[in-house]
């Protein structure tokens, strides 16, 4: 099972510049810990007290997973997961 | 309709159905024409909630100076408002916004400070605060810690949604300063239940994520989640697909940020002729696309004006 994970510039200084890595998961949380094999550090950017941290967001086919199961949100073959720092509205 | 001013003419915006981009006759989009507000976007509902807000707590007063971080339509709305009540405004705004915006923003008397492109928003509300504290008398009205923003919402563009389609099932908006959201949201709560709360939020290019460090990122101060169900990340792909599909089917032509609405409306819609379920969908018109044609979103091929987007605050 391959998930193509994009990341941020910020976490890049994990995936030694990478962009877009790919991991395996049946699950936002078992794929975390895949990454965090490879890419030791990402998790504890990613992850506070079992929950994601307040101001990264993480997409999964462009749904934030804090309103469709949070880590738990179940992956398949093909999926996109998206990490974004959060930040403000544009035109506003 | 007769107002007795142009101020007095805010909101009460048409609900139109669209009849070729609804997937099926059970499952419908209706589109809530905010760009009938007087200066062309949602934001006038905002802008002249929280100056009102202002006024009757005594913190504006004819001469004030009103000061604001904004990419643009809050910043038009501020100043129309402004220029009609006396006051002097200064907007705050990333130097990567276009050049449309920044005319606009000056034909209604408004002064412009830039702020740096890396960073987009975020950096436009830093510089912002840190001039607030520079000049104590001056009034930030904060879009996005404002209660009066969502507040607008809850009386006005929740209201009439409701009034005009009763059935409505779903409620799709865009999520920046989240006061169209947060109101919309709270009133649908309160008065039905179960209409689902939809929420998308432009994703923009590195350039303006780059440098952020995700231990002091920037989440509104009106942000609740619990007034959402669903939250959708929108790529300026999608989004300029959808903006020019909204032209081509239905003849509204909206700004670049309706497309990433639309793209998530059209999601639900797909989700509910999927489940063979029945829907009423509405979503927010944010604005006109007039803004926006310097960008280069509305010629060429999609690919292009995915290129042209990039590093822009699109939405």
């Amino acid at each position: 099972m391959a998930i193509e994970v994009r990341v941020p510039t910020i976490l890049r200084t994990y995936t030694s510049g990478e962009k877009n890595v790919s991991a395996a998961g049946e699950s936002v949380s078992a794929l975390i810990e895949d990454l965090e094999v490879n890419h030791a550090g990402i998790k504890d950017r990613l992850v506070e007290g079992g929950q994601p941290r307040r101001f990264v967001n993480i997409y999964v086919n462009d749904e934030d997973i804090r309103f469709s199961g949070g880590l738990e949100t179940p992956l398949s073959d093909g999926d996109v997961v998206v990490i974004l720092p959060a930040v403000a509205g544009g035109s506003r | 309709m007769r107002y007795a001013n142009l101020i007095d003419s805010v909101g009460h915006t048409p609900l139109v159905g669209l009849p070729r981009l609804s997937p099926s006759p059970d499952v419908r989009l209706w589109a809530k024409l905010e760009d009938r507000n007087p200066t062309g976007s949602i934001k006038d509902r905002a802008a002249l909630a929280m100056i009102e807000r202002a006024e009757a707590e005594g913190l504006l007063r004819p001469g004030c100076t009103i000061l604001e971080p904004t990419s643009g339509n809050t910043g038009i709305s501020l100043a129309m408002v402004a220029k009609l009540r006396g006051y002097r405004i200064v907007c705050v705004m990333p130097e990567n916004t276009s050049e449309e915006r920044r005319q606009l923003l000056r034909m209604w008397g408004a002064e412009i400070v830039s702020s740096p492109a890396a960073g987009g928003s975020n950096e436009a509300v830093r510089v912002a605060k840190r001039i607030a504290e520079e000049h104590p008398d001056w009034v930030m009205l904060y879009q996005y810690g404002n209660t009066a923003n969502a507040e607008a919402h809850f009386r006005g563009t929740g209201p009439e949604i409701l009034e005009d389609l009763p059935e409505v099932t779903h409620f799709v908006g865009g999520l920046g300063t989240t006061g169209t959201l947060m109101g919309v949201g709270r009133f649908f709560r309160e008065a039905k239940p179960e209409v689902r709360i939809v929420a998308a939020e432009p994703r923009y290019g590195e350039l303006v994520y780059g440098l952020r460090n995700l231990d002091e990122g920037f989440v509104p101060e009106l942000y609740d989640p619990q007034y959402i169900d669903a939250r959708f990340s929108v790529g300026p792909r999608d989004a300029v697909r959808r903006v020019r599909e909204l032209l081509e089917s239905e003849g509204i032509f909206a700004g670049i940020s309706t497309g990433a609405i639309l793209h998530a409306a059209l999601a639900q819609a797909a989700k509910a002729v999927k489940a063979g379920e029945s829907a009423d969908i509405a979503f927010v018109i944010a604005d006109g696309g007039w803004k926006y044609l310097s960008t280069g979103a509305y010629e060429g091929t999609v690919d292009e004006a995915e290129e042209r987007l990039e590093g822009q605050l699109w939405a």
